[in-house]
């Protein structure tokens, strides 16, 4: 399977994607509000007092753990549950109390949902048939349907006989053949094992660029979200924690949540030593002897408790120390190594007993002295590599 | 793994199906007995069939039970379908427990006494005992089986396929009859079957809630034995076993076959990819 995708579109594609950014127009409509929306389960808070937009054409990610209540925000827009407070906006209107069989916004679910006593054909057709849409015009937008996903061949079996790539499929292509205003996907992808979940999360991007359509995914996997999404609304306890674009979430998360949830990354206590315009000195608990330079402009004053958050793949880890004596330097031990072939992660323990984690990219096949157990190392990062968290 | 069977095995399978299809096999060789006498062997014949044609009282009563079980069966499904979605999707509304316990009643309650209570209610709202009294009855204690068959498929049950539909514009009356029913709808037919059997051989609420000129075949068959046995009554009992088995095994041998072609469907999907 391939995208089916021309080099040509994809620049297109390429072009609209570095362009599109309604969330910065502040005369821009969003097409769905959540306006202070709470939903309580009992006394279980699923979602607490949440505001969001989302804008039209945005391929949107609600990540979190499980129990996050990202599957409920969803489900309140889907009409499967209502909001105790708080209204829920679809193109201005509100859709607080209307049934989901009256919403035009239309949902693939994590089980696929397929009904086993119908063809791929009958499945696809069932959404359109409920409006009555003359037979014609179903056919039409059944095979249009099927050529999307692929799956020409495949309308007159039953779900049983796919395979599980192709339901995922026929369940993406009846949520679609409505033409819904909202796509919601809940964990689409989550019963698809590595690579065909990874070539699906592209073909994903394409359809939603292709259609022009709005899809709203909720998922647990922050790699799944970084790729397919414009914004991430990363979320905790029923609380939307960061709303940002992927790489604003990846490298200025907002708080010690964020940094630990999206990615992998080293989290050192440290107090605020001196704050210059553009730049903050830090003296890390780990390690009291240094002194960390990062580049930030940070709301912290001299003598605060911070953290500073740092990825792995931002630090290096060499046996001499570095030449530039600006640069942050912490010195250790080799703990651990995680060999992963493209990259070799390396547990440092530092002589307080903190450890730290340093990726280091195998660019040759063979190294004359390869960085092993026990090592004394040097692990340094520059000013920029780190982000320093108030929160 | 041993290969075989050891004697311990052999011996208690046999004793085993001995154990349950003597019974039946000695009625089944009885009933081609050309002798009165039940008990003596006088050579092959099937006079009792012919003359169990002939017997005007017996093919009135096959002919009552035969209604009154269907009518049961219909009407029991409808109503223990009902009772069985009620208790696994409304979840823990008022009363719950009291209408859980109202319809699994019958289930624990003696016969005797199911039979007794009804002829009661009957007696007293004055309501002349017969045909329909006997099919009230039956589908009062049928209705409980139907419910635990179709309960214990609607637990299994993906309530995503029904969200799927109402999400697709299908509204949720329409979401029953289209999507819920046909996926239950072996469970469904299970219970029919069930009930209709119960019906079938229902014998003492029959003749607690019985009135003059609604005889069952039970009924029938149980007062003529009590005049003594007759090779008539063991072949219209073995018509009856004929029927069953037959249905019986039609039924599995449509199960295994349809189970055997789904396999054969998922491997030939997982061998594509």
């Amino acid at each position: 399977m391939n995208t089916g995708v021309t080099e040509k579109t994809q620049k297109t594609i390429g072009g609209i994607r570095r362009s599109f950014a309604p969330w910065n127009d502040p005369q821009a409509v969003p097409l769905i509000q959540y306006k202070n929306v709470t939903k309580r389960f009992g006394e279980f808070v699923a979602v607490d007092n949440l505001s969001l937009d989302i804008y039209e054409r945005e391929f949107f990610a609600l990540l979190g753990p499980s129990g996050c209540g990202k599957t409920t925000l969803m489900r309140m827009l889907a009409g499967f549950e209502d909001p105790t407070e708080g209204q829920i906006l679809l193109a201005g209107q509100d859709l607080v109390g209307t049934p989901p069989y009256k919403r035009q916004t239309n949902m693939m679910f994590q089980s696929y949902a397929l009904f086993p006593h119908m063809t791929v054909w009958d499945n696809i057709a069932f959404g359109l048939r409920q409006d009555r849409m003359e037979k014609g015009a179903v056919n039409a937008r059944v095979e249009e349907m099927l050529k999307l996903v692929k799956l020409e061949k495949f309308g007159k079996r039953k779900p049983h006989q796919l395979s599980g790539g192709q339901r995922q499929r026929v369940a993406l292509a009846r949520s679609l053949a409505k033409r819904p205003k909202v796509l919601l996907l809940d964990e689409p992808l989550g019963a698809l094992d590595k690579k065909l979940r990874e070539e699906t999360q592209f073909e994903l991007m394409d359809i939603q660029m292709e259609l022009g359509m709005t899809f709203l995914i909720v998922t647990h996997d922050q790699e799944e979200a970084m790729t397919v999404a414009d914004r991430i609304a990363v979320m905790n306890q029923g609380r939307l924690v960061q709303v940002d674009q992927p790489a604003v979430i990846y490298e200025h998360p907002n708080s010690r949540y964020v940094a630990d949830f999206v990615g992998d990354v080293n989290i050192l206590d440290a107090t605020v030593e001196a704050v210059e315009p553009g730049m903050i000195t830090l003296r890390p608990l780990a390690a009291p002897e240094r002194r960390f330079r990062i580049a930030q402009d940070c709301p912290a004053k001299p003598g605060d408790s911070v953290a500073i958050a740092l990825r792995p793949e931002k630090m290096r880890v060499e046996f001499d120390a570095p030449a530039d004596p600006n640069v942050n330097c912490l010195q250790g031990e080799i703990w651990d190594i995680g060999y992963l072939g493209d990259l070799s992660i390396y547990h440092v323990e530092l002589p307080g007993g903190a450890r730290v984690k340093a990726a280091k990219p195998n660019l040759t096949r063979m190294v004359e002295r390869p960085i092993t157990w026990d090592d004394k190392v040097y692990v340094y990062f520059s000013p920029d590599a780190g982000v320093v968290l108030t929160s | 793994m041993r290969k075989g069977l050891s004697w311990f095995n052999v011996s208690s399978i046999a004793l085993g199906f001995a154990f349950l299809y003597i019974p039946i096999i000695l009625l089944v060789i009885y009933s081609f007995n050309a002798s009165r006498m039940v008990t003596v062997w006088a050579g092959f014949s099937t006079h009792w069939y012919w003359q169990l044609f002939q017997n005007q009282q017996l093919l009135d009563a096959a002919w009552v039970t035969l209604r009154v079980a269907f009518l049961t069966a219909t009407v029991a499904t409808v109503l223990g379908t009902l009772a069985a979605i009620t208790l696994t999707r409304y979840g823990r509304f008022t009363g719950r427990t009291l209408f859980s316990g109202m319809v699994y009643a019958p289930l624990v309650m003696p016969e005797v006494i199911t039979g007794l209570s009804l002829l009661l209610l009957f007696v007293a709202i004055g309501l002349d005992r017969g045909f329909w009294t006997i099919t009230l009855a039956h589908i009062t204690f049928t209705l409980c089986f139907v419910s635990v068959v179709v309960q214990s498929r609607l637990v299994t049950f993906d309530r995503s396929l029904e969200e799927a539909a109402l999400d697709l514009g299908c509204p949720p009356f329409k979401t029953f009859f289209v999507v819920t029913l046909p996926i239950i709808l072996p469970a469904v037919i299970s219970g029919w079957m069930l009930a209709f059997t119960l019906s079938l051989d229902d014998l003492v609420i029959a003749s607690f809630t019985t009135g003059p000129g609604a005889t069952t075949l039970p009924m029938r068959i149980y007062s003529q034995v009590r005049l003594g046995v007759t090779p008539e009554i063991n072949a219209a009992c073995t018509i009856l076993i004929a029927i069953v088995t037959v249905v019986v095994i039609f039924v599995s041998i449509m199960t295994k076959r349809q189970e055997i072609e789904r396999q054969k469907a998922e491997r030939m999907a997982a061998a594509e990819g």
